[in-house]
């Protein structure tokens, strides 16, 4: 099933782009530490990618956590991303984790992460333990990880129609579209 | 907006001061602020209508708890709960212009004949003063007001005046699915009142289906009480937020004076005015008045009765859930479209009345499951599509007894980030409320049985939990020592000072409240305006 800029612009409807997330995480407003994902900011510096890098290495973990049906993955995460990746919080953290990510990739697997395989991409996913962490915005690299690049790309598929569609729901939770789809029967 | 920006200076001259922003207060403000000068103040605050969808982030991803949508707890909102049942507090109220609306559902019913003479139609609990009557028309000013879609198809309702503001939203593919159970088990489904606009309402937009209602509506479609904090600014009234009211001071001749409230930069002033209007939801109302204890009223003001805090209610919650072998299509929308008030008059003595909810968000939502699980990909996929589709549930609300061992007071040790004793909510739940909760688990049994469902959950007597529907804490009666307000709201030992809230239903129904409470609160605006006229 074809991901469609349609489906990029209703995700970003849904999750917010530029100033919604300026809101932030509530974890990261109580600590009083500034931006979210706190403790990944100082080494985020060091391990900066730049903007290009960061929508790529997105669009790899994408193309993993992305179930095989879906086709289209790298220009709906590029255009979801053009909303997300802005001066907030959010997008500081998103930045900060990705590069956490890719220096992880390095030196575990001697490549940056869009050079890996998909399949050690997945492995490497599960090496930093995203797949078993909550998401914590400010947490753990693997609660990050969970937080600023697997879930971020899960909600961004899954709130979007044709996300919606592959599961049976035309009109997922997040994703306004309108007062008929709750009437109709199955097709 | 930082709170160095805002003057939260005192109103000089103001004729009305109107404490809390939810609906209650805010409709009270947008009646009286046209010829009078009123003055709002509200503990939390003034949010930014550009966070909606942030906020609609935060409800749908797992890393933020429900109170977190609307940045509820920490110290300010610290609370104790003590009674047989632990109430959660923080999941049940929101703070800031708007209140609580912020967060709610948006089922708005009348309460039936019965509800306001519960003491002599069913032979338990006190009589209101008031009668459905007095309340009619406020009533259908309460729905022009907040913007109701309903239709007149429920036989079981309160009598009407008029149709509904909007025409009621068209019943779900689910609702038809248990149209055929319930005309097999003669059981009667009619549409339900939304506060939430079927179409273009008021200057705000028709629902858009984002489906992420409670707890926040990102298209404005569903009402909330800024709609009415903002008219009311803009018919000159002056809305101070994050102004929690610390107490409430009182003359030797029985009037409120001023409310003492504290602003961010930890200074504190006095708002005086002519009359008094006490609106921070069915907790912090009582809280308030016991807060305000002085001299004359040892006991907390407007508390000579000695029931101010007493006879906390709450809806209790029945349901049963399971699944089906074809698609069900839920979770499209937030809301319900049809419900079942046929048992509700058969309350008496033993039973409480009761209604039923068809769901129209049975079972998980897919993009919130997507986020927690330690899977991805196509192993992901397969266990969404396993896990949504063929959910049916049902649920429902019954009513519960005041009574004297549930009640709201302040704890004797906790403090809030301002020094103020916490409210310590002491809930109990009697034999009537429990049993008609089986009953209500009965019939949506019957009806889920006959629909072919597996079923997989049901919210009995042990599992109920609260509605979040603060009621009885400062009762309405005719006797000053039965109850803290008369039949139009004003306190019996202040002249000068009303309450707006559900904190005044002497009993509860099984109703949800808001429609009441502003057809309260309107009606209590009448009266000040009228005692503001002949100068109190
Ligand atoms: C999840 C949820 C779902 C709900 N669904 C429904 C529904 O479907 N139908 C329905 O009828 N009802 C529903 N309700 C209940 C509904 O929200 C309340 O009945 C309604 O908001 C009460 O209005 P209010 O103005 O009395 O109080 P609130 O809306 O609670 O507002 C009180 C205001 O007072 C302020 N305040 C408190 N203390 C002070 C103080 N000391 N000084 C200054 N300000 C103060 C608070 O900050 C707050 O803004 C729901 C509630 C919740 C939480
Ligand atoms: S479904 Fe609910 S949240 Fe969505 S637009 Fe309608 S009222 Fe608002």
């Amino acid at each position: 099933m074809e991901l469609t800029r349609r489906d990029a612009v209703a995700a970003l409807a849904t999750v917010g782009a530029t100033g919604g997330v300026a809101l932030g995480t509530r974890r990261s407003d109580d600590g009083g530490d500034g931006a979210g994902g706190a403790d990944g900011a100082g080494e985020a510096e060091a391990a900066a990618l730049d903007e290009a890098a960061v929508r790529a290495s997105m669009a790899a973990v994408a193309t993993v956590v992305y179930p095989e049906a879906v086709d289209g993955v790298e220009a709906f995460v590029d255009r979801f991303l053009d909303g997300r990746l802005d001066g907030s919080a959010h997008a500081a953290g998103l930045r900060a984790t990705v590069g956490d990510l890719d220096d992880a990739a390095r030196s575990w697997h001697g490549a940056p992460l869009v050079d890996l395989s998909e399949t050690t991409r997945d492995e490497l996913l599960r090496e930093v333990g995203a797949d078993v962490a909550d998401e914590v915005p400010d947490g753990t690299l693997a609660e990050r990880v969970r937080y600023y690049v697997v879930n971020e790309l899960l909600l961004a598929l899954y709130a979007s129609p044709t996300g919606g569609e592959l599961v049976g729901l035309e009109n997922p939770q997040g994703h306004p579209g309108g007062t008929e789809s709750y009437r109709r029967g199955p097709r | 907006m930082s709170a160095g920006d805002v003057d939260r200076t005192p109103v000089a001259d103001a004729e009305v001061c109107v404490v809390g922003a939810g609906p209650a207060g805010a409709l009270v403000a947008d009646r009286l602020a046209p010829d009078h000068e009123v003055v709002v103040l509200d503990a939390g605050p003034r949010f930014d209508p550009a966070d909606r969808l942030a906020r609609q982030e935060r409800a749908i991803r797992p890393s933020d708890g429900r109170p977190d949508v609307w940045d509820v707890g920490g110290e300010r909102d610290a609370y104790a709960t003590s009674g047989e049942r632990s109430y959660p507090l923080n999941h049940a109220r929101v703070k800031g212009l708007g209140g609580s609306t912020l967060h709610w559902q948006g089922m708005v019913m009348r309460l039936h004949e019965d509800d306001f003479n519960s003491g002599t139609e069913r032979g338990v609990g006190p009589d209101w003063p008031i009668d459905y009557a007095d309340l009619q028309p406020y009533y259908a000013e309460a729905e022009r007001e907040l913007g109701v879609a309903g239709a007149s198809d429920n036989p079981y309702a309160p009598p009407r005046e008029e149709p509904h503001p909007m025409p009621a939203f068209k019943p779900s593919y689910s609702d038809s699915l248990f149209a055929e159970a319930c005309e097999e088990l003669g059981i009667d489904m009619h549409s339900v009142p939304n506060a939430r606009n079927s179409e273009a309402y008021d200057g705000r937009s028709a629902c858009a289906g984002y489906g992420t209602c409670q707890p926040v509506c990102p298209a404005g479609a569903k009402y909330d009480a800024t709609v009415h904090v903002e008219r009311a600014e803009e018919r000159g009234a002056t809305v101070i937020d994050r102004a929690p009211v610390q107490r409430l001071e009182h003359d030797g001749d029985d009037s409120v004076t001023a409310a003492v409230y504290a602003t961010p930069d930890g200074t504190e002033h006095r708002q005086e005015a002519d009359a008094f209007v006490v609106a921070c939801g069915g907790v912090e109302t009582p809280r308030l008045l016991l807060l305000s204890a002085s001299d004359a009223y040892p006991d907390g003001l407007a508390n000579s009765s000695g029931t101010v805090g007493k006879f906390f209610m709450d809806h209790l919650f029945a349901g049963v859930g399971g699944t089906l072998d074809e698609p069900t299509r839920q979770n499209h929308v937030g809301f319900y479209t049809s419900a079942c008030d046929q048992f509700y008059d058969e309350a008496n003595e033993e039973v409480a009345p009761f209604k039923l909810e068809f769901f129209n968000y049975a079972g998980p939502s897919p993009v919130e499951m997507a986020l927690t699980g330690d899977d991805w990909g196509d192993e992901l996929l397969g266990r969404l599509r396993d896990g949504y589709g063929t959910h049916v549930a049902m649920g429902g609300l019954v009513e519960q007894l005041p009574r004297s061992d549930s009640y709201v007071t302040l704890h004797s040790e906790r403090t809030d980030d301002r020094g103020n004793p916490v409210p310590e909510v002491h809930w109990s739940v009697g034999d009537r409320a429990l049993r008609t909760i089986e009953r209500a688990n009965e019939i949506q049994r019957s009806i889920l049985e006959e629909l072919g469902a597996e079923i997989e959950w049901v919210v009995g007597p042990d599992a109920t939990g609260p509605a979040y529907h603060h009621m009885g804490t400062t009762r309405m009666s005719e006797d000053p020592d039965a109850g803290v307000v008369d039949a139009d709201c004003r306190t019996h030992d202040l002249e000068n000072c009303w309450i707006a809230s559900s904190s005044v239903f002497p009993t509860s129904g099984a109703m949800n409240p808001t429609l009441t409470i502003a057809a309260l609160a309107l009606r209590a605006a009448d009266d000040v305006r009228e005692r503001l006229s002949q100068s109190l």
